[in-house]
């Protein structure tokens, strides 16, 4: 029996992700095998078949997979599914629509979110906006479940796995796609970037031209807190919490956020936090490695001008 | 058309879980409970369609114990037409909730079902994919637009990196995301008004066989506290703090 994780790429390349959830899968210590759908994706197949640990990648490649719909992987993965021990992928939008419908036609109870593996089949995951930690048990003879992949690490290089191919499922007909409107940004993916700067809703109209510099300098990628992306902002997909993405880059700096439960849920496994605020008592504080107490409007061009 | 919306009785938002002393779960003994807020944003889609007359009929359906129909009020209270609680007092895990739902649909035959995209108890957020493959119908997860076209429902999706709309043939599953809507407040007299309104109550066990939690909960626990930091006198000490840590360059 094997482990079967599911890629996920952007027609380019396969999400960091990926890599993470192959370490993730390691912990059974059985073949890891990936299913990459898409189209036109050898490339991609190659990539994953060149990381450690991957014993196989299958490659499922499809015209209905240009834009993957949910539907239609997740038939692959019920079409496959019952010859593995585990399915898993990272906690992304992707496999939070396609995993959850694949456990249902397969009559696996699916565990979300695991951010540790302490047993072939015993797993901590956050639950109540990471407040408390459950640790869940399943007795089912597949494991379906899904990964905070910042809880686990990047796979590297330095496998030289068999591609396989399978057809691809007939084309599903109850949902088709139509349109996609991703924000293009030369800044990091939020999801992995070394360096985050987030900033809250008091920066106001002027999120962009006071976070923008630093960022620039540091590589960074942007966040926003709910509010602040409520209040129109910042664009939804930079949303950083337990609602939105979650982040644990090496260093995090949350700029005029008060350091609501959800918004922290989402940080806190950063390495480096730092809070600029000018609220003293701002709960933000009790979790940052480095404070600093000054009216944001001041610190930020003082930190712009400090990083050249 | 008729619309089902599927609700869970949680633990009000702005209560913080408090753990039982044997670790064995979430005391939720006595505390004050709510509608999931990403059902009521559900709820509130919903009753807006119906305000734009393309829904006829809402029926809210709920899980769980007598407590349930607190929250089922609430959705009849926002406009919903009628509810029904199917009552159990086992534990309810997203596949089991699927598969009695599942059941309800079966009976009911809406046109659209719309849940939340996740209850902020469990965080699971998968009830909705999985109604949608019992059902076998198309699925638009994280919606932040629905729009009725015909025979087909039009759906944004919020996804990572910034958003997608695919058409869904009806019957389809919907799950709501934050900024579908932001939901009404109820006011009084649609609060006595929902008390007339009819609940129906259905046994779990008369609609499906197979709804018991398969997955244990062996115990939960405090997170790990994230040790206090130092207070920076200006931003060139916290630079300079920055470069002996090696995050900055």
């Amino acid at each position: 029996m094997s482990v079967l994780i599911l890629a996920e790429h952007d027609g380019k390349h396969l999400k960091q992700s990926t890599r993470q959830a192959v370490t993730a899968a390691t912990a059974w210590q059985l073949p890891i095998h990936i299913v990459v759908t898409g189209n036109a994706i050898d490339a991609i197949a190659q990539e994953a078949a060149s990381i450690s640990n991957v014993a196989r990648v299958i490659k499922v490649d499809g015209a209905q997979f240009a834009h993957p719909l949910a539907e239609d992987v997740a038939n692959v993965i019920t079409a496959i599914g019952k010859e593995y021990k585990v399915i898993l992928a990272a906690h992304t939008a992707f496999s939070k629509s396609v995993l959850p419908r694949a456990a249902a036609v397969l009559d696996v109870a699916m565990i979300s979110d695991v951010i540790s593996i302490t047993a072939p089949a015993t797993y901590v995951r956050p639950i109540y906006a990471g407040n408390v930690f459950a640790t869940v048990e399943s007795a089912d003879a597949l494991q379906v479940l899904t990964v905070r992949a910042t809880s686990f690490d990047v796979a590297a290089n330095g496998g030289s796995a068999e591609i396989t191919s399978l057809d691809a499922p007939v084309a599903n007909t109850q949902s088709r796609w139509v349109s996609e409107e991703k924000n293009v940004s030369d800044r990091p993916e939020l999801a992995s970037a070394h360096v985050v700067i987030s900033g809250g809703r008091s920066l106001g109209e002027r999120f962009n031209e006071l976070l923008d510099p630093v960022a620039l300098k540091l590589n960074a990628a942007l966040g926003a807190t709910r509010a602040c992306v409520d209040a129109g902002f910042a664009p939804n997909d930079i949303q950083v919490g337990q609602t939105g993405t979650i982040v644990a880059p090496e260093l995090y700096i949350a700029v005029g956020i008060s350091g609501a439960m959800q918004h922290i849920a989402g940080i806190k496994d950063s390495k480096v936090i730092v809070a600029i605020n000018h609220d003293p008592d701002a709960p933000i504080f009790r979790y940052a490695d480095y404070g600093l107490v000054a009216d944001l409007f001041d610190a930020l061009p003082q930190l712009n001008a400090a990083l050249n | 058309m008729k619309v089902l919306v599927a609700v869970k009785h949680v633990l009000d938002y702005n209560i913080a879980p408090r753990i039982k002393q044997d670790g064995s779960d979430v005391d939720i003994a006595g505390v004050k409970m709510g509608i999931n807020p990403f059902d009521e944003i559900a709820v509130e889609e919903a009753v807006r369609l119906k305000e734009r007359g393309v829904a006829t009929e809402i029926v809210a359906v709920s899980i769980g114990g007598e407590s349930s129909k607190d929250t089922l009020r609430h959705a009849l209270a926002m406009g919903a037409d009628r509810a029904v609680l199917i009552q159990t007092d086992v534990v309810m895990q997203p596949l089991g909730v699927a598969k009695l739902l599942k059941a309800v649909v079966d009976k009911e035959a809406p046109s659209l079902i719309i849940l939340g995209k996740q209850a902020i108890d469990d965080d699971a957020g998968q009830t909705g994919q999985m109604l949608a493959a019992l059902l076998g119908v198309g699925q638009g997860t994280f919606a932040s637009a629905v729009t009725i076209k015909d025979a087909e429902v039009e759906v944004a999706r919020e996804v990572d990196g910034g958003s997608e709309t695919v058409v869904l043939k009806l019957p389809a599953v919907i799950t709501a995301d934050l900024r579908l809507n932001e939901p009404r407040f109820i006011k009084l007299p649609n609060l006595m008004m929902a008390k007339k309104k009819p609940i129906d109550t259905l046994a779990a066990t008369d609609l499906a066989a197979d709804f018991s939690p398969r997955l244990k909960l062996a115990k939960v626990a405090e997170p790990p506290v994230r040790k206090a930091g130092v207070i920076v006198g200006n931003v060139a000490e916290l630079v300079e703090k920055l470069r002996s840590e090696k995050v900055i360059a």
